[in-house]
């Protein structure tokens, strides 16, 4: 899905009222935007204008559309176009050219980078980790908000061998919940998704013997199961069907969902968007890159002290050259306020994910800082 | 063609060809090799929905079973092509099939029913009524069938599987959500009920009026005057009108969906999810996040899809020209 | 086989009776299959009933003036707005730049078959044209992309005329289908009439046959159109998705009604949090509704508009 943000132009009457909805919407999260009509005076600080486009993973999206609202009120004279074409797409056209900027459930590969030095220059695109999310383990059981899980315990939920809810095995980590006897229904995504191939991830990384798959975007289907596309859609399954349980981005678990905590070390994690972001911190970052290329190799065997592991860490794939100035100028201020605290808490507020550290903002700042221009 | 071996002209058209043959100057000409281009590219347009897809869809074949697993996206116990398009391709048929079997007694029922049961005046308005049922935009199917039916369903495989496991013995599995196979088959079948009830009650009026008066006449009830005069005179009708709602079914792309959990496994659990999809369906939730190799492995599945369809209305037409020759009907 | 005749008539009437009554076991499943005829009847009216009601009784709620006329815009999470302003607009542009390409192939091919087919080309052109009504309509929205991506590349094939070169496909064999049906209703005298004037074929086409029809033609076309707005596979992959609005078909996506029934659909529940004032947890699904509502409205108009057409304007042929 493609997002548009132009508040420079309104040539039909439709668009009015949108505008007034925009307005109001952002008059809540920030005070500077006033009237369409009078706040080009007084935020268009630096003269951004043009139309530019992005495309990729369509994790980003729901954030993008709340970034893009409120950049765009910022910068009334900037389109900005964002293609939720799935990550594959949004590498192919960082590689092609075709956009400013793209989105991506992974970091690029070495090869990966080395073809995007045509359009790139030397250094190639960099990934700039810009949103992090938690991914849930949600369940729908009348009355169990949380549950305790080993990642054992979860790789057989989800690889079906576990049939009901009071099985031996997640009641040995919940002596105090009332389990019901209830048809274990294990939901997974049905599409190729950046949330299964980090969820497949950790638990081939770690329930290795009770997950053999490799982890793959596309859940194993010779698994079977209950299955529904999109992150709303395995949830909306969920919130349906009394039993079932999946696993999703945090941000769409609603009320009356009850959501595991996952042990990590010795103890049990809940996700919160800190834990997730602790998770982040505590992995290292891939080897043999450039300074500022910051793609992180997600540890999901940490043990470090309230990290929750099972995180999706969605990348702003840049360039380090831009040859076109109003491009570079673009991405520069548009990725760094995405990557901005400021940014971080839109996205948190809107679209759920744990906004980055600050640690982490100020390298991002650093890479975008060192992009050239012309 | 080679499937339509026509019989020779018919007499009556002769003279009015000779008349264009002499009125044929000028402008006149040209019109007529307009016309005929217009004719000519519609067959184009058939020969470059094969052409282009054969084209797209080459790199699939080709691929390797790593590269296929890698960029295209074909899960992976998969190793080939074949592989993957066979399940595909066997929820497509078991999901078409259901959908004809139900609908066809039905549209048969109701077309019985316009032809020969309501009365003259009613009978317009229904066949409008039904005709409704085929305006309906799939989408909007879908939706039904997502927020109202499945639900409603659910409950009943689930019982349904209850008792045939209890009465047989049998292992039948069913989904709570409804979002099974059986379900979507449903839904199309109330999809194709329009097409084949159409097809049929043609048929079925055309039935000579002696022979239905002679099966009255002989003291025949009206079930048994429909079975010695009626049905044994639609029947190739019928059949062709059932091909033509198997070929509507086969591609069928967002009631299913939406309806259906999808998974990949040649299965007869039809309550159960998770087990089957369609070739259509899996296309449409796939493309728009597809890219490279995965896109023409999609076009792959595609180009099987528009054989098998090619092929059953292509039988479905043929039955129905051979029936027109022999009945002299139209 | 016994007939219930009391065991005091005489032969006679026994013989009578047995002639004149039916043997009530035939009479039973005369009875039966009538209660099947009349309940497969009832039972496809089930759905049809379920579907326009639910259609009608979700849709109605947000089936506003500000629905209509507000786009997509800058909405997101549970906002208490938006609405199908592009989507009419795209699904009105692909529609008509559609009709623009079938008609006048679907109706030269009519005419072709009609006027002047015979012989091996347009035996084949009438068979293949009932095989094309059998495309599914996800093929022809595959065959599309693949065209315009082999001709443009890998990003050309994401606007509004590849999704109206894929209903076209779907479009044409209707049109051809429609317009032929109308072309054999006028009467060979009025040819003849033309031709004995002297008129050459092709003005007493234009000017007579075309003339006459012209009713059922515009009926025609307008149910072909009714037949493909509806159509939202072929422009999941083509036309594709966006929230704004768009009317260069050349440039950009489009969004389209059914696509946008779907994408709404597709969102699914928001998930809103505790205390949020502006945010409605189902709002992408009533937005889904009354859409539908609307292109349902659309869909039946128009097969309203071509029925009254034909009643109001055509010539008394029949």
């Amino acid at each position: 899905m493609e997002r548009h943000v132009k508040l420079s132009r309104f040539t039909r009457a439709g668009s009015a009222v949108t505008v007034g909805v925009l307005a109001l919407t952002l008059a809540a999260c920030n005070p500077d935007a006033a009237e369409p009509g009078t706040e080009t005076s007084e935020s268009a600080a630096a003269e951004l204008t043009g139309e530019f486009a992005g495309a990729g993973a369509s994790s980003q999206e729901s954030a993008m559309a709340a970034w893009t609202a409120t950049f765009g009120a910022q910068h009334p004279d900037v389109t900005i176009n964002y293609a939720a074409d799935g990550s594959g797409a949004g590498r192919e056209a960082i590689t092609a050219g075709t956009v400013a900027w793209a989105g991506s459930d992974r970091a690029l590969k070495d090869e990966e980078i080395t073809e995007t030095a045509e359009y790139c220059g030397p250094d190639g695109a960099w990934s700039l980790p810009v949103y992090v999310s938690p991914i849930a383990v949600a369940f729908n059981l009348p009355g169990v908000e949380t549950l305790n899980l080993t990642p054992d315990t979860v790789a057989k939920i989800f690889a079906g061998t576990i049939k009901t809810w009071n099985d031996p095995a997640i009641a040995a980590d919940n002596p105090d919940a009332t389990l019901p006897t209830t048809a274990v229904v294990p939901v997974h995504r049905s599409d190729d998704s950046g949330t299964t191939e980090n969820f497949t991830d950790y638990l081939a990384a770690t329930a290795p013997d009770v997950w053999t798959w490799e982890p793959d975007g596309v859940f194993p289907e010779d698994i079977g199961g209950e299955s529904a596309g999109q992150s709303s859609g395995v949830i909306g399954v969920v919130e349906s069907t009394e039993g079932a349980v999946t696993y999703v981005d945090a941000s769409k678990v609603g009320a009356g969902i009850g959501t595991a905590a996952i042990k990590v070390g010795e103890e049990f994690v809940a996700y919160t968007p800190e834990a997730a972001a602790a998770a982040v911190d505590a992995s290292p970052l891939a080897e043999g890159r450039h300074e500022h290329d910051l793609s992180y190799e997600i540890d999901r065997t940490t043990t470090a002290s309230g990290a929750y592991p099972i995180v999706l860490v969605s990348y702003a794939l840049v360039c380090s050259n831009y040859s076109d100035e109003a491009t570079g100028t673009f991405v520069k201020e548009f990725v760094g306020y995405i990557a901005s605290a400021e940014g971080q808490e839109v996205s948190a507020s809107e679209a759920g994910s744990a906004p980055i550290s600050s640690d982490l903002q100020g390298k991002v700042a650093a890479a975008l800082e060192a992009i050239t221009v012309g | 063609m080679t499937t339509t071996d026509s019989p020779p002209a018919p007499a009556a058209v002769r003279p009015r060809q000779r008349r264009s043959g002499d009125t044929e100057r000028g402008f006149s000409r040209v019109f007529r090799w307009i016309s005929t281009g217009a004719g000519a590219l519609l067959l184009g347009v058939l020969a470059a929905v094969a052409l282009f897809l054969i084209v797209r869809a080459f790199p699939a074949f080709t691929a390797g079973a790593e590269q296929l697993h890698d960029a295209g996206k074909v899960p992976g116990s998969f190793g080939s092509l074949l592989g993957y398009v066979g399940p595909l391709v066997f929820g497509t048929l078991l999901a078409s099939v259901l959908a004809l079997v139900v609908a066809t007694p039905i549209s048969v029922g109701i077309a019985l029913f316009i032809s020969h049961y309501a009365p003259r005046r009613l009978a317009s308005i229904i066949g409008y009524v039904v005709d409704l049922l085929a305006a309906i935009p799939s989408v909007v199917f879908g939706l039904w069938g997502v927020y109202v039916f499945s639900g409603l369903v659910g409950d009943l495989w689930v019982w349904f599987a209850d008792v045939l496991n209890l009465i047989l013995g049998a292992n039948v599995e069913a989904s709570p959500t409804g979002r099974s196979l059986a379900t979507a088959s449903l839904v199309l079948a109330v999809m194709i009920l329009p097409i084949i009830t159409a097809v049929s009650r043609e048929v079925f009026l055309q039935t000579p009026k002696l022979h239905e008066e002679a099966a009255l006449a002989l003291g025949a009830t009206r079930w048994e005057m429909i079975r010695t005069a009626v049905l044994p005179f639609g029947r190739s009708g019928v059949i062709s009108a059932a091909m033509l709602g198997l070929g509507r079914a086969l591609g069928e792309t967002m009631a299913v969906l939406m309806i259906l959990s999808p998974g990949l496994s040649y299965s007869f659990q039809i309550f159960d999810s998770g087990r089957h999809t369609t070739i259509a369906a899996n296309i449409a939730s796939r493309f728009p996040e597809a890219n490279g190799l995965a896109i023409d492995v999609l076009i792959a599945t595609g180009l099987a899809l528009f054989v098998i369809t090619l092929a059953v209305n292509m039988l479905a037409r043929w039955i129905v020209a051979r029936r027109k020759e022999f009945s002299g009907a139209n | 086989m016994s007939t219930s005749t009391a065991p005091t008539l005489d032969a006679v009437e026994r013989t009578r009776a047995l002639l004149v009554s039916v043997d009530p076991g035939r009479r039973r499943i005369d009875r039966i299959m009538t209660v099947l005829v009349y309940g497969a009847f009832a039972l496809a009216m089930v759905p049809l009933i379920s579907l326009l009601w639910t259609v009608i009784d979700s849709g109605r709620v947000r089936f506003t003036l500000e629905f209509l006329t507000s786009t997509m815009r800058g909405i997101y999470g549970g906002i208490d707005a938006g609405g199908v302003y592009h989507a009419m607009i795209g699904t009105l542009v692909i529609t008509l730049l559609a009709a623009v390409i079938s008609v006048p192939v679907g109706l030269l091919t009519a005419i072709y078959l009609v006027e002047y087919g015979r012989g091996p080309l347009a035996r084949a052109v009438t068979f293949f044209v009932d095989v094309m009504t059998g495309i599914p309509s996800i093929v022809a929205g595959l065959f599309a992309f693949a065209l315009f991506t082999l001709i443009l590349g890998p990003t050309g094939a994401r606007t509004g005329l590849v999704g109206a070169v894929a209903l076209s496909v779907l479009m044409i064999p209707v049109v051809v289908r429609s317009c032929e049906e109308m072309l054999k209703l006028v009467p060979n005298e009025l040819r003849e009439a033309s031709y004995a004037l002297g008129v050459p074929k092709w003005l007493t086409i234009v000017r007579v046959v075309l003339r006459t029809s012209v009713a059922g033609l515009t009926t025609g076309v307008l149910l072909a159109v009714a037949r493909v707005i509806g159509e939202t596979a072929p422009l999941v992959i083509t036309a594709g998705t966006t929230d704004s609005y768009n009317v260069n078909p050349f440039d950009g996506r489009m969004m389209t009604l059914p696509v946008y029934i779907y994408s709404q659909w597709r969102q699914g529940v928001v998930p809103c949090r505790e205390g949020q004032a502006d945010c409605l947890a189902d709002i992408n699904e009533l937005r889904a509704w009354a859409a539908a509502l609307l292109l349902i409205l659309i869909v039946m108009g128009l097969n309203l508009i071509g029925r009254l057409v034909t009643r109001w304007f055509s010539p008394k042929l029949r």
